[in-house]
């Protein structure tokens, strides 16, 4: 987000990005929500420069503009200050960075495992409160049951989300991902059994037959004895 | 109405076989019992099993919600007024039902009632001393004394005859001996003289000793101490008899003899008398006492009355010097001078009805005539003395369905002019009362309603479209008052007058008694009919009557014609919705089987008679409803003949149609009591020609059951209903297995007894007692089980329903009532037990079955024993059967008892396993619990109950219950309590104002959350964000006092 100040001597803006390159890494970094842009509060300042030359607002000497253009640096109207280009900034930025990322990526493994093992606690806990449900079917240990069958499925739905922070071309994901699932699948089956002890799961012959109506009879007799 | 207060007990999760189980919401406790499951299981199970078992209570408030009951009294045989004191003027009346009641002159409530059972029948009642209500029973052999004031009992006598004869009661007015009043009874060819007083014997004279004599009349003259009796022996002899009325001493005998032989009664023409029919019923005679001497006078009717045939009877009605004949052309009055002449003084038309003589003050005498007209009655008193002309002549109009007048009963008052005013209470043909007073009918009663003989229901009209908007309003105002007031009581706000208000609010609720159709199926008409031949429609809601019509067809002929049974005819449902529903109502015209039979089809909205089919040509001994439709939804019917051919009803090119392509399958099977058989036949498909119809058909038999005449008694039968819906055919059992039920609707189930046994209880002894059961299958005659109780006898009462039968009976080794259920099982499905099999379709359990696969059936049974002795058994249906069943008995009581099925279980072992106890097998007792609460009738009684309908609601829970007898009631039950649906006094105005008081709180959180917010947000950026982090300090200082300043400005 280029800052513009109003130049002193009015020769035209010049942008803050020139005066320190590393604000700008710090910015592309979400450090706090953006407000929403509402039109009491329009912070979207954007101050008509002189450059444009349109619609100058009569006192108004200078503007802000926050929308960021920082990554789209060809649809800039403005040149990059001398002095600064571009690719030597990123350059320099991994040069410096190397180390440290070669331990985020540990730490990224490390985060990945952890993840991938958390169900375990899950399914502990689980375990437990099927426990103390009992085997009767009624409120609490529906409930349960059906969380117990639905935390797995969710979670296992949104495999992709949960290691995205950990994605890395240099962290292998698949093993705990493997993991995750094996574990979510394990919940699973714990809901699919607690299901089959509250006697929910049609296993038995008179599950499919209790519905059945009876059969259809050929022949009708009637009569009886002899009306009075 | 003094309803008792049966408190209601603890809501559970009732059977397993309900659906739904209701949530619990005690989970804490749950959690407990889960907890402590392992310690105390077998505790808690007992606990919970015990619970388990509903029973239906209801609160004293909930008293009339959803149940009627209805008093009747049944056709009135004699009336005796009560109205000489200044206190209430009643009417003591007597039935024939049996019943002895008193009734408010004014209003024609029932003071106080009495039903005196079936064989107790009343022969006469007086009113004796002028406080205590005589009645004559049982042939005369139990003479009653009844508090006239309240119907207490006050003394009670039995009279043992030497032989049985009729039953003659005379209460003499001013008689005294020896301070007191004998009462006179002639019964069992004895003259008995009962104290008034207390009922003491005072003395009796046996005619046995005198021969074959059986008296006609006892004739108290006035003044004298005699009791005159007179009597024919053999027909052929008059005889009087004098007997000292203090101590039964016979004081003179004088006879005549008269070979001619005589027709029906003598009647008293004044002291000393009597008229009488001679066997050819051609001749009067008149029989003259003087000085000891009979004399014998004949006179030709022709010889009076010209042009009259043979059927001439002497109407009993006592008038003194005057009688009255009824001849094929009307009725004549006779005067007999006191020179023993007999002259004609009028003719009058045959419908006319005659009351007794009433004494006026100065020895005069009236009596009443009614006479039929258009629309009207004419009501005419006369004086005895002078007949010539109308003491009183009033016009009463008079609805055609009530029919013609049957008996007329006179009473007079003295007007404030001293002149006599009278009321006249008459009995209708349709069994109704009425009173007549100065032209108008005072008060009527619909008595006829006390001899229902059969029942059916129909839907009411479905609600039309357009209802105009000020009622809604109306409504949803009354609506949401009602509710407000509820929920002030709900939360004990309410004082004592809206209470009462609430309580009126809940009971007159309009929404039961609205004549259309109601999303439950609580709202139904019930289509009775009722034994003088009227058919009523009585709404569920409220019993009102909706209509009532007095079938003309089973009028139009001169015979005495009775409706045997009623059927539902049309019931439209997807086809010819624009048609009402009808009822077909099947009469016989005469006594015997072979009579023709009348039949009527009526409109269960209107009550017209669409169609009138009677007299037709065919008797009817059986009407079989068969499971076919007509396009028009008419279902097919078979009337079988005593020839044994079928009729088939409608007589439509179309049904029989239908009737030969189905014929084939179409069996029909008649039991014989008598002969002890059972027989079944075919029917051939094409009419032969000696049939008189295109819609009669020959049968043929196929199959008969014998049973031994020397040791066997057909005693009763016993089907399924044919509307009985069954929901599965499957009954799981512990451990998740399964049972195949065999349901068969050609099932029959037959009791019989060793012909000594067929008695009463206690004409045999257990030896010689034996119950035989049979389960039967009508249409191949295969017996399917046979189990034998020795030492058993009859009554036997038995419902079947799905595949049981349970059966009350009299257990003589163990001097109790015992009630046994037979389940049967079908044995060649048992196999269908591979789920696999089951999930991909591959088995047989939907094919349709015939009888002649002679599948084979396993029984499972238990006896219990029963305290109360039964007069009708019956149980819940519902609309899909899915609901637990009831059995609903009959108590000798004149109550119905709800006895869950699950008590009638065979499977209830004495220690059952912990398998049977998660089923909900209850520990087997030896005898079958009767609990309080489970009386469906809570404080009322049908008296002279004779049978309970159930009729099944919409709402699956529920059942509707019709119990008939004298009394009519009716009530809803739930025999699972109602699952699906919310209760009576569900507080939807509490619910609404939580709803609608969450949804503002929803509101305001929201908005204060919001402002909140905004607050927050412009907050936010000035002082904390810019001061977040270090890093950003630094860019404050260089741009924060612009920015500042910008959005300062842009304020």
């Amino acid at each position: 987000m280029p800052i513009i100040l109003p130049a002193k001597g009015g020769k035209g803006a010049e942008t803050v990005e020139s005066i320190h390159p590393w604000l700008f890494e710090v910015r592309s970094r979400p450090l706090r929500p953006r407000l929403p842009y509402r039109s009491s509060l329009s912070l979207s300042l954007q101050l008509l420069l002189m450059e444009k030359g349109k619609g100058v607002m009569g006192s108004r000497k200078w503007a802000v503009d926050f929308t960021d253009n920082s990554s789209t640096p060809s649809t800039r109207d403005i040149p990059d200050p001398p002095g600064f280009t571009r690719a030597s900034l990123d350059q320099d930025d991994s040069s410096l960075s190397r180390q440290k990322k070669d331990a985020e990526s540990n730490w990224k493994s490390q985060k990945a495992w952890e993840v991938a093992q958390a169900p375990f606690k899950n399914l502990m806990m689980m375990g437990f409160m099927m426990w103390m449900a009992g085997s009767t079917v009624h409120l609490f240990s529906i409930g349960i049951t059906f969380s117990a069958l639905w935390q797995p499925l969710s979670a296992l739905q949104g495999v992709g989300k949960v290691f995205e922070p950990y994605k890395d071309n240099k962290v292998d994901l698949l093993a705990p991902k493997l993991l995750y699932i094996a574990l979510n699948l394990g919940g699973m089956l714990l809901g699919v059994w607690k299901l089959n002890t509250l006697g929910l799961l049609p296993t038995h012959a008179s599950d499919w037959v209790s519905s059945l109506p009876p059969a259809h009879e050929v022949e009708f007799s009637g009569g009886g004895v002899a009306l009075h | 109405m003094d309803p008792k207060v049966i408190p209601n007990t603890p809501k559970h999760a009732s059977s397993s076989q309900i659906p739904p189980p209701p949530f619990s919401l005690f989970i804490p406790t749950n959690n407990l019992i889960a907890m402590a499951m392992a310690i105390k299981l077998p505790l808690i199970l007992l606990f919970f099993s015990s619970s388990l078992i509903p029973t239906f209570s209801l609160f004293e408030d909930q008293v009339g919600l959803m149940d009627w009951h209805q008093r009747y009294i049944g056709k009135v045989k004699h009336a005796v007024f009560h109205t000489q004191k200044a206190g209430r003027k009643r009417v003591v009346v007597s039935t024939e039902e049996n019943v002895i009641a008193s009734l408010d002159l004014r209003r024609g409530e029932i003071f106080w009632r009495h039903v005196l059972g079936a064989n107790d029948v009343v022969d006469k009642i007086d009113i004796a001393l002028g406080k205590y209500v005589i009645t004559l029973s049982s042939e005369g052999s139990i003479l009653r004394a009844w508090n006239l004031p309240d119907g207490q009992m006050v003394w009670e006598s039995f009279l043992s005859g030497s032989k049985s004869s009729k039953a003659l009661l005379t209460v003499p007015a001013n008689l005294k001996v020896d301070l007191d009043s004998p009462i006179i009874v002639y019964s069992g060819a004895c003259i008995h003289a009962i104290s008034s007083i207390d009922g003491e014997y005072l003395w009796k004279k046996d005619f046995a000793s005198e021969g074959s004599v059986d008296v006609h009349q006892l004739i108290l003259p006035g003044g004298s101490d005699v009791v005159h009796a007179v009597g024919v022996t053999d027909s052929s002899q008059f005889d009087t008899y004098e007997i000292h009325i203090k101590n039964g001493g016979l004081l003179k005998h004088t006879s005549a003899s008269f070979p001619g032989g005589i027709y029906g009664e003598i009647l008293p023409i004044s002291g000393d008398r009597f008229v009488v029919l001679d066997a050819s019923r051609s001749v009067l005679v008149l029989i003259t006492i003087e000085n000891g001497q009979i004399h014998l006078e004949q006179t030709h009717i022709s010889d009076l009355i010209h042009g009259s045939s043979g059927n001439t009877v002497i109407l009993p009605s006592k008038l003194s010097g005057i009688f009255s004949l009824r001849t094929d052309n009307g009725i004549v009055f006779i005067k007999v001078t006191d020179e023993g002449k007999l002259n004609v003084m009028e003719k009058v038309d045959k419908t006319v009805v005659i009351s007794d003589a009433l004494p006026l003050s100065e020895g005069e005498q009236a009596f009443a005539l009614v006479q039929h007209g258009d629309g009207k009655i004419e009501l005419s008193v006369r004086l005895v003395h002078d007949m010539s002309s109308n003491h009183l002549k009033e016009t009463v109009k008079m609805d055609h369905e009530r029919g013609f007048v049957h008996k007329i009963f006179i009473n007079n008052y003295v007007r404030t002019d001293r002149s006599h005013g009278f009321r006249a209470l008459i009995v209708m043909e349709d069994h109704s009362l009425l009173l007549l007073q100065q032209g108008e009918i005072v008060w009527t009663r619909d008595d006829g309603l006390a001899s229902v003989i059969d029942v059916a229901t129909s839907e009411l009209p479905v609600e039309k479209i357009g209802v105009s908007v000020a009622k809604v309003e109306h409504s949803l105002f009354e609506w949401l008052k009602g509710h407000m007031l509820k929920l002030k009581g709900t939360l004990m706000l309410a004082t004592p007058d809206e209470v009462a208000a609430i309580q009126k609010i809940r009971l007159q609720s309009s929404e039961k008694s609205r004549m259309t159709r109601d999303h439950n199926g609580f709202r139904r008409l019930l289509i009775l009919l009722t034994r003088a031949g009227k058919l009523y429609a009585l709404h569920t809601g409220d019993g009102r009557v909706v209509w009532s019509t007095l079938l003309q067809s089973l009028r139009t002929t001169s015979q005495q014609c009775a409706g045997i049974k009623l059927h539902q005819w049309q019931v439209p449902h997807h086809h010819a919705l624009d048609n009402n529903p009808s009822v077909l109502v099947v009469g016989r015209c005469g006594l015997s089987l072979t009579s023709p039979s009348a039949l009527s089809i009526v409109d269960a909205y209107t009550g017209k008679e669409l169609q009138n089919m009677g007299p037709v040509q065919h008797s009817t001994v059986q009407v079989i409803s068969l499971p076919f439709r007509d396009s028009s939804e008419q279902q097919l019917h078979l009337l079988i003949d005593a020839d044994k051919r079928a009729h088939l009803y409608p007589t439509t090119p179309e049904a029989a149609h239908i009737f030969q392509r189905e014929s084939e399958n179409v069996y029909w099977y008649s039991v014989e009591s008598e002969a002890g058989i059972l027989r079944g036949y075919g029917v051939k498909k094409s009419h032969s020609s000696d049939t008189p119809s295109e819609y009669c058909f020959e049968t043929r038999n196929l199959w008969s059951v014998v049973f031994p005449s020397e040791s066997e008694k057909i005693i009763g039968t016993v089907t399924r209903k044919p509307n009985e819906v069954v929901h599965t055919q499957a009954k799981v059992i512990a451990d998740e297995d399964v049972m195949y039920k065999y349901i068969s609707k050609n099932m029959l189930f037959v009791a019989t007894v060793s012909p000594k046994a067929s008695g009463p209880i206690g004409s045999a002894t257990p030896d010689e007692s034996v119950l035989v059961v049979y389960l039967v299958d009508t249409v191949t005659g295969r017996i399917l089980h046979r189990m034998t109780h020795l030492g058993s006898q009859g009554p036997v009462h038995a419902v079947l329903s799905e595949n049981w039968v349970v059966y009350h009976y009299f257990n003589l080794r163990a001097h109790r009532y015992g009630m046994s259920i037979i389940e049967i099982y079908d044995q060649s499905r048992a196999e269908n037990k591979d789920i696999l099999k089951l999930i991909v379709g591959k088995h047989n359990l939907t094919t349709p079955v015939s009888s002649y696969s002679r599948p084979e059936v396993t029984t499972k049974s238990q006896s219990y024993f029963f305290t109360h002795s039964v007069k009708a058994i019956s149980v819940t249906s519902t609309a899909k059967g899915i609901t637990s069943k009831h059995l609903l008995i009959g108590t000798i009581g004149d109550q119905v008892l709800a006895l869950d099925k699950r008590f009638v279980d065979p499977r209830r072992s004495l220690n059952p396993t912990q398998a049977d106890k998660e089923e909900g097998l209850l520990p087997l007792t030896d005898a079958l619990p009767i609990i309080p609460q489970s009386y469906v009738t809570h404080s009322f009684k049908v008296e002279g109950l004779r049978g309970i309908e159930t009729v099944p609601a919409k709402l699956e829970s529920t059942s509707l219950v019709f119990a008939y007898g004298v009394d009519l009631f009716h009530t809803r039950i739930a025999p699972s309590r109602t699952y699906d649906s919310l209760t009576e006094d569900f507080n939807y105005a509490l619910l609404l104002l939580t709803i609608l008081a969450l949804v503002v709180a929803i509101f305001v959180t929201w908005v204060l959350s919001e402002r909140k917010d905004l607050q927050d947000k412009w907050s936010w950026p000035q002082t904390q964000l810019w001061l977040q982090s270090s890093s950003e300090q630094r860019l404050l200082n260089i741009c924060s006092t612009p920015v500042n300043m910008f959005v300062n400005q842009n304020r």
